[in-house]
């Protein structure tokens, strides 16, 4: 029996099994898919939002900004990279800095620190590449940018580190309540926990559904990205959005943490809480709206494309409250934008509201908040180079040219709690596939150490799902070539 | 390895070759068909038996190497960042580097796929590491896109091993690698080639389950409406390759973005002195014979640079790509360090039948020569006598494509 079960180990799911590790609690991160973070989590624009964008007084706006603040510390004690590069809204037409001051009033609502609007000139100076057109924009120096799924990863290993039990592959199929716990079914085995919180992201409404009658609606609005080449991630120094308008909210423009230059995304609501396609006219769509922002973004530099499912929630704000009607169960849905911002204020919600229900937790004193650092080969100094090479010579091989990643590393993200077991979970933690051959190179290699790490056959190594084989066999096996008579 | 053997003969005391993996050879290696020095040695070989044969005078030669070695970075004062595990992190100083590190290819993001992004996409050159070096197939029911010869070796590759290659297709009129591979590789294993067809779509949710085909304009583009489904479990891309650049980047060398690869002279110097390039880093080879040729000229020049032999100053060249011609190599011409004769390499842009390659030094017309066809996917040569552009003394050497109806 354990304590407290958290289903669904995205952003949210990692977060809240995190703080709980810090109490004397047994707890279960179940999770349906091969790896932590693989629903939104992956598939977003990485912001870390000032927070002014929200509607005063709703849970967005609350905690938006309180996780903003928390952002420096967590990111240091997970050993996650994190920049406070700023945000702008620029304005662009005539009508823009109206909508401009509206959001710089909405953000002195919230609480948001530091802000302050810009005039054309002092924008430029800021942004020598963006349009000659842009007449202004709300600066918002506290906006920052990461790895959506880095954090997760890292907070998944410490949470492990710290006794949680994570269950990949455990799709919750049902839930029924008994007296004083839950009993989970999933398409693995049983689990049976006191409390439940919900974190199912684009799932949790039909989560909720199966221990109380629904009261809530996850809609999933898809949208679209380009990650341009790492030389082309200086075209802007902070976080660029457009001001919304007419058209919508408009695309941003940024440099990811590792350099890359973002563009997107749209909003598109969908029936289907599995597609993630992108489509050739959304990416144009996308491809002309960042042009209003800057022309001449170097397109042809293109590393990929692909698409994220935000879980818009029905109440137009975060659920985070127990459910009236199954008692022990807690509903953390609908963590659409400004969700990853939100999420270490909102773990911290969670852990309080369970002190409500469940009485005082008994804090560990084993509790390690810091996540053993992550080396990066290529940012050590050589002296350093030279030491971690002649310990472990398997940072001396390079696996990843185009971003320079050494088997050490590799080897290093599978051996962690809640590590590596897939071609993408090594491309998330370490890299390689992220550059501009896109695995062309570094696939066989990731695969084989992978294999011999994992003690596994080379077949039987998936990119993501357990379904998403690479290699179908060996040559000289059992196939055979079926030659033709050629007609002559 | 060509280039160090040469420059080991013309007088290079010290030579060194960094490779990445763990054998020499390169991509010959995996290069497992024949068709490989037909010129150079008259005799065809498979790759590895070409790449053997420059092992082979290296190890005679005394020609120092490092396997399981990455460069990590090449500053312009010639000084280079190296890893491996034996040695560790190194930095080394040298009088003179060739760059050989070759292409990467061209990924499904560059000509923007749209659809899902399940397992099962392979660029053909990974598909062939895959296949020849590791033993393993990727798929059975195969779509090909791109003409490039890497794809068409691995249509027919794939198909020997069982695999059913569905369709191979090219997104322009006409096929992208070599006329004889697409005989040799889809004709004659009943492989059908789809010209003006492109996939505007990948299906599946974890695995490729299928790719959408349409028919393309003459701007390449996918015609609306032309859509159709094709099953397969694997798709694989062979759309060309790109020069790999990123040393030469850092170390400040410029490129030609016609090529993709360095600006370089006659000497294959590039814009950085002591800095020399080989082989396809410069532009995208057909033939290894080429590449050969090439490699030879390079490491000879830069042990002439060594020992100061190359002659910086005097009557210069520059080349131009006129009418019809997409790119030529040398860029640049230093007119005292030619021998007999020089050797433009170029590729034209569109197809051409039945027309000439006009060669003009300044305004006056030094050469012409017949060509039956001309296609972007073969590349072409013309030699000039040294003697008239000692002669002449022009400015630009220039080449341009004129059909014999004009």
């Amino acid at each position: 029996m354990y304590d407290i079960a958290i289903i669904g180990a995205g952003i949210i799911g990692t977060s809240v099994a995190r703080e709980l590790s810090g109490y004397s609690l047994r707890i279960a991160l179940i999770e349906k898919d091969n790896d932590v973070a693989n629903g939104t989590t992956k598939a977003n624009s990485g912001i870390i939002h000032a927070g002014y964008d929200t509607r005063p007084g709703s849970n967005k706006a609350k905690y938006n900004a309180l996780g903003n603040s928390m952002f420096d510390k967590l990111c240091e004690e997970l050993a996650v990279p994190f920049k406070r590069i700023g945000s702008l809204v620029i304005a662009l037409e005539s009508h823009d800095p109206e909508t401009i001051e509206e959001l710089y009033n909405r953000g002195l609502a919230n609480g948001i620190p530091e802000m302050r609007i810009l005039n054309g000139r002092e924008v430029r100076k800021m942004e020598p590449n963006l349009n000659k057109e842009v007449i202004g924009a709300l600066y918002a120096p506290t906006a920052g940018i990461i790895d959506p799924w880095d954090l997760a990863i890292a907070l998944a290993e410490n949470a492990v580190e710290n006794g949680v039990e994570l269950l990949l592959n455990h799709r919750v199929t049902a839930i029924e309540k008994s007296t004083g716990h839950f009993k989970i079914r999933t398409s693995a085995s049983g689990i049976e926990a006191r409390y439940v919180i919900n974190c199912a992201g684009l799932y949790a409404d039909q989560v909720n559904n199966m221990a109380a009658a629904p009261y809530f609606k996850i809609t999933p609005r898809r949208g679209q990205y380009f990650i341009l080449d790492k030389n082309s991630g200086s075209l802007v120094n902070s976080v660029v959005f457009q001001c919304p308008g007419k058209m919508g909210k408009g695309v941003l423009l940024s440099s990811s943490v590792h350099g890359n230059l973002l563009i997107g995304p749209d909003s598109e609501v969908l029936d289907d809480k599995e597609n993630v396609e992108t489509t050739a006219d959304r990416l144009l769509f996308i491809k002309e709206a960042a042009a209003r922002t800057a022309t001449g973004i170097p397109f042809n530099t293109m590393v990929k494309t692909f698409a994220g499912l935000r879980a818009s929630p029905s109440t137009k704000d975060f659920i985070i409250e127990e459910s009236k009607e199954a008692a022990g169960f807690i509903n953390v849905a609908g963590i659409e934008s400004p969700g990853l911002t939100a999420a270490p204020a909102i773990a911290e919600e969670v852990v309080r509201l369970l002190k409500t229900i469940a009485g005082e937790l008994i804090k560990k004193d084993d509790f390690n908040p810091l996540r053993r650092k992550v080396i990066r080969f290529m940012e050590l100094k050589d002296h350093e180079k030279r030491e971690l090479v002649r310990k472990n010579p398997a940072y001396g091989r390079v696996i990843c040219r185009c971003e320079n990643v050494t088997e050490g590393e590799v080897v290093d993200a599978i051996s962690r709690k809640a590590g590596a077991a897939t071609v993408n979970g090594i491309k998330r933690r370490v890299r390689p596939g992220m550059g501009r051959c896109q695995g062309g190179f570094c696939a066989p290699k990731v695969m084989e150490i992978l294999a011999r790490e994992l003690g596994r056959d080379m077949q039987e190594i998936v990119n993501e799902g357990k379904e998403s084989y690479i290699l179908s066999g060996t040559t000289k096996g059992e196939q055979d070539y079926k030659g033709k008579e050629r007609s002559e | 390895m060509a280039a160090a053997i040469e420059a080991k003969k013309h007088g290079a005391k010290s030579v060194c070759i960094i490779e990445r993996d763990k054998e020499l050879g390169g991509i010959l290696q995996q290069c497992i068909h024949n068709g490989f020095g037909l010129h150079i040695f008259k005799e065809d070989l498979t790759g590895p038996e070409y790449a053997e044969r420059f092992i082979d005078e290296l190890k005679e030669a005394g020609i120092t190497y490092k396997l399981d070695t990455m460069v990590l970075d090449i500053s312009e004062d010639l000084h280079l960042q190296i890893l491996n595990t034996c040695d560790g992190f190194m930095r080394l100083k040298a009088a003179a580097i060739v760059l050989a590190m070759g292409c990467r290819e061209r990924t499904r993001e560059a000509v923007n796929i749209p659809g899902t992004r399940p397992a099962g996409v392979f660029t053909a050159g990974t598909a062939q590491r895959f296949l020849n070096m590791e033993g393993y197939l990727v798929g059975k029911k195969i779509m090909m896109l791109g003409t490039g010869d890497i794809g068409l070796i691995m249509a027919r590759r794939l198909t020997l091993e069982g695999a059913e290659v569905r369709a191979v297709l090219a997104r322009r009129g006409y096929p992208g690698g070599l006329m004889r591979n697409v005989a040799q590789c889809l004709h004659d294993y009943d492989i059908p080639l789809m010209l003006r067809h492109t996939i505007v779509k990948i299906i599946g949710k974890e695995r490729v389950e299928g790719v959408l085909v349409a028919r393309t304009d003459e701007e390449r583009k996918p015609i609306l409406g032309s859509e159709e489904l094709y099953e397969c479990d694997t798709l694989l891309l062979s759309l060309g390759l790109i020069p790999e650049n990123e040393l030469s980047k850092g170390a400040g060398v410029k490129l030609d973005p016609a090529t993709g690869g360095p600006v370089v002279n006659e000497s294959m110097e590039t814009s950085v002195k002591g800095i020399f390039a080989c082989g396809n880093v410069v532009h995208v080879h057909d033939l290894v014979d080429h590449v050969t040729d090439e490699s030879r000229r390079a490491g000879k020049s830069a042990a002439y640079f060594v020992r100061n032999k190359l002659k910086e100053n005097g009557p210069l060249i520059k080349t131009e790509p006129g009418k019809g011609i997409k790119y030529i190599v040398p860029h640049l011409i230093r007119v005292d360090n030619l021998n007999k004769s020089l050797q433009l390499f170029m590729r034209v842009k569109e197809v051409y039948s039945n027309s000439r390659l006009i060669v003009k030094a300044d305004n006056e017309v030094i050469r012409k020569s017949r060509k039956m066809h001309l296609t972007p996917g073969e590349m072409d040569n013309i030699r000039i006598d040294a003697k008239i552009l000692r002669q002449e003394k022009p400015a630009i050497l220039s080449v341009q494509v004129k059909r014999e109806e004009e």
